[in-house]
């Protein structure tokens, strides 16, 4: 497709889906994406056409086995990667065409943790989510600082802004990298496998913490995970992948479908419907036997 | 929260500037005539008010021709080294880099002799060759340490370790089939020595050049700080890598160039000053930028005073004085634990 052919129909496009989708913040519309070796060679990883919207205060997992595409689709949301067919939109703007400053103001992203090569204190870091609002130098200002305490005190770990990075415990690390997010004051957070690390106490923590901050700051949130039990506890609606093809998408009680999850994590598991309308998913040995 | 003000960066780079001017003096004063420090101040401030003709010609000759331009030597090539040090450890996200362990000073220093032999008559043609030597082994060197797409340290040490003695190996055969030609000595190459005098012009054109790439350097520091904490990380925070990456590699490798062509390959400056500084005053590289090249010019300084001073009439190359010092350091940090 051409770039003027892509110009007209989106602005012919624009206003009535505008009109069409009030509220929606999050507009993945059959975005795809293909990753080859050079431009001659064939894609070796490919995620098919892929659409989903999410509303302010949403949380949405994404959902998938390794290797399914859920990497991928994180990265077309934050805009890193432009879609190859389709379109990312946050707020009627594709995301990929935003600069990167104007990016990290509306869009904030919490990684598994990388490691941190020289100490520094956890709220010297919460203050780095400042950085996109800044010039020149950025030396801190107090509206800045304000900001970056209101953050740290939100996740419930302002006693923690003088210790080090490196000497805190994978639940409190999670939550000041979280606090940094919040500091970038964004509409959109992102967050990937963020329980990967944490013991089964922290993983409910964080999640909780992330239903109350999307309601309290009408945040958007998309988790990708892995973790099926989370997600059907956690998340308003579900994207479920498997070798980079969107399978499903919808809340969890229409997804969690046990033949389709045993298809999809190639496990046996039992699916049933909790007491508050959310499934609860129950790994089986291959003998039958329960395991959780 | 302590955040780095405007007010206690501009504190810090004072006393240090403070203490550069007490270590020029102490350098000035030492050596094999002795000069005491009262005589020393009172002509110091002869000079600043354009009245250098009134001092004696022969203790004028040794202190303020010889001397003198000699520290200022070890200056700029002191703050070249710990900023381009800095720099690299930034940027590779790797503690132990430093022009010297990474091979780009052996580059620099092959770049030259190459450049030298190619096309002796040019002025600038040292500094020039030393710049593209420099860049082309930081290129290799990124290149030999990436591991599946991610930069893995390990690697990336031993990369450099072995880029630095192969270039070593050849620089020591090109200055043995080679003699007879005005190629200075293979100590200044490989060691780093700051005894031969450079002339005002280049000297000149030196500091230009260190101020210009400290400068480039300094403008990026911000997002530095970000890109410690990983190159996603710093991209989601609105860090425009790609940028940032490409005026610090290109910045970092003039500076050690312009070191590398004025004294030679002079080891571990880069990566002592920075470790230090960044023990005393935190790794906020806004302070640490311009905090690593006074304290770099203040331990070549002293460093080079130490080695004229250490086994008189003999001179040490300063060189074998940083090495001295920082090869224990370096085995310190990388027992530490390379994360």
């Amino acid at each position: 497709m051409s770039a003027p052919d892509t110009f007209a129909q989106t602005a012919g496009g624009r206003e009535d889906r505008a009109h069409r989708e009030q509220g929606v913040r999050l507009n993945v519309e059959q975005a795809s994406y293909a990753y080859s070796p050079s431009e001659q060679s064939a894609p070796t990883f490919t995620l098919g056409a892929t659409s989903f919207q999410a509303r302010e205060r949403e949380i949405v997992a994404i959902l998938g086995p390794n290797a399914s595409g859920k990497s991928t689709l994180l990265r077309l949301i934050t805009g890193t990667i432009a879609p190859l067919s389709g379109r990312v939109e946050l707020d009627g703007e594709e995301t990929s065409r935003l600069d990167v400053r104007m990016r990290a103001q509306r869009i904030a992203v919490v990684h598994q943790e990388s490691p941190i090569v020289y100490p520094a204190l956890a709220g010297d870091f919460v203050l780095q989510g400042r950085f996109p609002y800044g010039r020149a130098l950025r030396f801190a200002n107090p509206e800045d600082i304000e900001i970056a305490r209101n953050a740290l005190a939100q996740v419930g770990a302002e006693h923690l802004s003088k210790r080090t990075i490196g000497e805190l415990s994978g639940g409190e690390k999670q939550r000041v990298i979280l606090a940094r997010a919040l500091a970038q004051q964004p509409r959109l957070i992102l967050l990937d496998e963020p329980t990967l690390h944490l013991d089964i106490g922290a993983q409910v923590e964080l999640l909780e913490r992330l239903r109350q901050l999307a309601k309290e700051n009408r945040y958007t949130v998309v988790v990708v995970t892995h973790e099926l039990g989370l997600a059907a506890e956690f998340a308003d609606q579900v994207v479920l992948l498997q070798h980079g093809r969107c399978l499903r998408v919808g809340p969890p009680a229409t997804v969690y479908q046990k033949e389709l999850l045993e298809q999809v994590f190639d496990a046996p598991l039992d699916v049933e419907l909790g007491p508050a309308g959310r499934p609860r998913v129950n790994l089986r040995a291959r003998r039958g036997e329960d395991i959780t | 929260m302590r955040p780095l003000t405007l007010r206690r960066l501009l504190w810090t780079c004072g006393s240090l500037a403070v203490l550069l001017l007490a270590s020029v003096v102490l350098a000035l004063k030492l050596g094999a005539v002795p000069i005491s420090v009262t005589d020393l101040l009172l002509d110091l401030g002869r000079i600043a008010i354009g009245r250098a003709n009134e001092l004696p010609t022969e203790y004028r000759l040794i202190v303020f021709d010889l001397r003198l331009p000699r520290i200022l030597l070890g200056i700029l090539v002191g703050a070249a080294l710990s900023v381009a040090g800095a720099s690299f450890q930034a940027l590779l996200r790797n503690p132990l880099a430093d022009p010297y362990v990474l091979g780009v000073s052996s580059g620099a220093a092959l770049g030259s002799i190459l450049a030298l032999l190619i096309a002796p008559g040019f002025a600038l043609v040292t500094p020039l060759g030393a710049f593209l030597g420099a860049i082309a082994t930081i290129a290799g060197v990124y290149f030999l340490g990436r591991r599946e797409g991610q930069l893995d340290s390990a690697t990336l040490l031993l990369g450099g370790i072995i880029s630095a003695s192969f270039f070593s190996a050849i620089i020591m055969f090109l200055l043995t089939t080679l003699s007879g030609r005005d190629l200075r000595g293979m100590v200044f190459w490989l060691m780093g020595d700051l005894s031969t005098p450079v002339s005002a012009g280049t000297q000149w054109i030196f500091t230009v050049g260190l101020v210009a790439g400290i400068g480039a350097i300094y403008s990026t520091s911000a997002d530095l700080n970000l890109l410690l904490t990983g190159e996603r990380e710093a991209i989601h925070l609105g860090v425009d890598v790609t940028r940032v990456k490409l005026v610090v590699y290109v910045s970092a490798s003039l500076l050690t160039a312009l070191a590398v062509s004025a004294s030679g390959a002079i080891g571990y400056v880069g990566l002592l000053v920075p470790h230090a500084v960044r023990l005393i005053f935190g790794s906020d590289y806004r302070l640490l930028i311009p905090a690593s090249a006074l304290c770099g010019a203040i331990a070549i300084v002293l460093a080079d005073t130490l080695a004229r001073t250490i086994v008189p009439p003999t001179e040490l190359p300063v060189g074998a004085m940083t090495a001295m010092a920082g090869a224990p350091v370096f085995i310190y940090l990388l027992r530490r634990g390379l994360r």
